[in-house]
């Protein structure tokens, strides 16, 4: 047979001499830069992004349906799972969630205790965002950088509760334990030389040509767009909008230390970075002022009816092991209503909306993940961007599949 | 004539009626208004869901109410209630610094409610999962399908309260099952 080719001129005008069409390509689910299980139909032009449908839900395990079925207090390990790298945070979102509910307040020192171990928790969140990001845009070195200071701190929080990662250490009216003064002087050691470990991610960062290329003007979002996405976090503040609940709603001990908010401008990659950042700085003055004030005191509310009361006093006291028993047998009754508490975990605003109709367990539960509803702002994002920075645009929203799925 | 269900405040919540973003939905929609609760501290409007795209445009476009930031929406099962769903909104004003709930009651014989994808463009991702977990259809939503579970799964909606919490299936049919 042979092979039809344009010969004449004439038929090269109406010819093109390359066939275009628009190519369909399913990113993941299995990639290793779309962390986790996530899938995306891209529509593509060539290497331009049209269109691009992300495919969730690989990792639906039915969290708000399991919330229903368990008693408040059991639901805290369930916390853990959402964000598996940052538990500590989700623990926190939820708790605060059902303390606005009971309408309980906690001791001083616990709110101290809960927010200097949420600004570690920010810590390692964030180095756990800059390490993959830039693995994904092929900076391997930082990576290794911060997963050796993240590690130290996973080391405190394995000395704090005894876990690593699902770490279930917050509890409705305080905190499961206190601070060690290994602990302390740990965490302090680690916090005196942290700035020099920024700096040292800086040097493999803010020069190298690599990493502006691929960060600076891409995936654009204003500010007005964000906020009608719905985005949070970072990702928000990167686009120039002052929205951090830790300042709207303080909560914990972040209205009695000194620390400012962070904010981009442009909205690209780069500044989301710039953001996290400071963000990490922030979090190191945070900390240091609140180990310096951390107030003497109760780590937990004295609160029968809520509170699990001390081993000490259950095996000596009589009315406390009434106590404990109905706890852990019931749980603590809820009044009936609903409530909304939203907190700032370090990837956006992580929320709880609970319904009670009375009782020990939650009528409904729904977790308002700020990875999901990231997710939803990525058709737009990714539009008209080169298929390599679909990837970037994963890593700078910090998303993890166990929340947005849940 | 389309019968109203006649709202009172739940124990234990105080009447949200004098509140000032409850009054102007009161003022400017008389007919779409039917109570107002606060609950340590949150502002709570229950609508009727006709009229839910009027009244968010009124919060959005307004600058004095500004509610520009889709918290979340959300869906609940009350199967022994008359109106069988409810769907919540809650929306906060960044610039404006405050909060407003919105409940709309949805029967299950007519499932559906207007959506405020053209309102918010966050408001996607959110009515699909309250569509995927409850099986609420939102009327001109542009891509209205499942979002978590599988295309086509057919056993239901899985918050629904009479969706089991055990799995059922192919399992199911095993002998020793029985």
């Amino acid at each position: 047979m042979a092979v039809e080719t344009p010969h004449t001129t004439e038929e090269k005008k109406t010819l093109p001499l390359l066939r275009t069409e628009e190519l369909l390509l399913n990113l993941g689910p299995q990639h290793p830069s779309t962390h986790g299980v996530l899938k995306v139909i891209l529509t593509l032009e060539g290497e331009k992004v049209v269109k691009s449908e992300p495919i969730l839900g690989f990792l639906h395990r039915g969290v708000e349906k399991i919330a229903e079925t368990v008693t408040y207090n059991q639901f805290i390990p369930h916390t853990d799972r959402l964000d598996y790298v940052c538990a500590m945070y989700n623990n926190f979102a939820y708790v605060r969630a059902v303390e606005k509910i009971l309408n309980i307040s906690v001791p001083e020192r616990a709110e101290y205790l809960r927010t200097i171990v949420a600004e570690v928790q920010r810590i390692i969140g964030h180095l756990f965002w800059l390490g993959t990001q830039a693995l994904d845009i092929g900076a391997m070195t930082v990576f290794f950088f911060t997963f050796r200071d993240r590690e130290v701190l996973l080391d405190l929080f394995e000395e704090l509760c005894g876990a690593r990662l699902t770490t279930s250490w917050y509890r409705v009216g305080g905190v499961e334990r206190d601070f060690t003064q290994k602990f302390i002087d740990d965490l302090s050691r680690f916090i005196e030389s942290f700035h020099t470990k920024i700096e040292e991610y800086d040097t493999l960062l803010v020069n190298n040509r690599i990493w502006l290329a691929r960060t600076k003007d891409i995936a654009v979002i204003s500010g007005e767009d964000a906020v009608a996405y719905g985005l949070s976090g970072s990702v928000l503040r990167g686009s120039g909008v002052d929205y951090d609940l830790r300042k709207v709603s303080p909560y914990g001990a972040y209205d009695k230390v000194e620390w400012s908010v962070p904010l981009g401008t442009k909205g690209d990659t780069y500044d989301r970075y710039w953001v996290r950042m400071e963000e990490l700085k922030e979090s190191t003055k945070i900390i240091r002022q609140c180990l310096a004030q951390l107030p003497e005191g109760e780590y937990k509310a004295y609160l029968p009816q809520v509170v699990a009361p001390p081993k000490e006093r259950v095996f000596t006291d009589m009315e406390s092991m009434i106590y404990q028993f109905k706890l852990y047998t019931d749980g603590f009754k809820v009044p009936e209503g609903d409530v909304y508490c939203g907190t700032e975990a370090h990837k956006g605003e992580l929320g709880f909306y609970i319904v009670s109709q009375g009782g020990g367990k939650p009528y409904r539960l729904k977790i308002r993940a700020p990875s999901f509803i990231h997710m939803g702002a990525f058709d737009f994002m990714a539009k008209g961007y080169m298929i390599a920075d679909v990837i970037t645009i994963f890593g700078t929203y910090d998303i993890v599949m166990g929340e947005c799925d849940r | 004539m389309k019968k109203i269900r006649p709202f009172r405040v739940p124990r234990g919540m105080e009447s949200g009626t004098d509140h000032a973003l409850a009054k102007r939905i009161q003022t400017d929609f008389p007919s779409a208004y039917l109570g107002a609760t606060i609950f340590r501290g949150d502002l709570s409007v229950h609508l009727n869901r006709e009229e839910i795209v009027p009244v968010c445009t009124l919060l959005k476009n307004d600058p004095a109410l500004d509610f520009d930031y889709p918290v979340h929406i959300t869906s609940v099962d009350y199967p022994n209630d008359p109106e069988r769903f409810e769907v919540v909104y809650e929306f906060f004003s960044i610039r404006q610094k405050h909060q407003i709930r919105l409940k709309a009651r949805v029967p299950e014989d007519d499932c559906t409610i207007d959506s405020l994808t053209a309102l918010w463009p966050g408001a996607n991702f959110l009515e699909r999962e309250v569509y995927d977990m409850m099986g609420i259809r939102f009327n001109n939503h542009p891509d209205l399908k499942r979002i978590l579970l599988p295309d086509d799964y057919d056993e239901g909606y899985p918050l629904r309260k009479n969706f089991p919490i055990q799995g059922r299936g192919w399992r199911d049919t095993f002998d020793f099952q029985k």
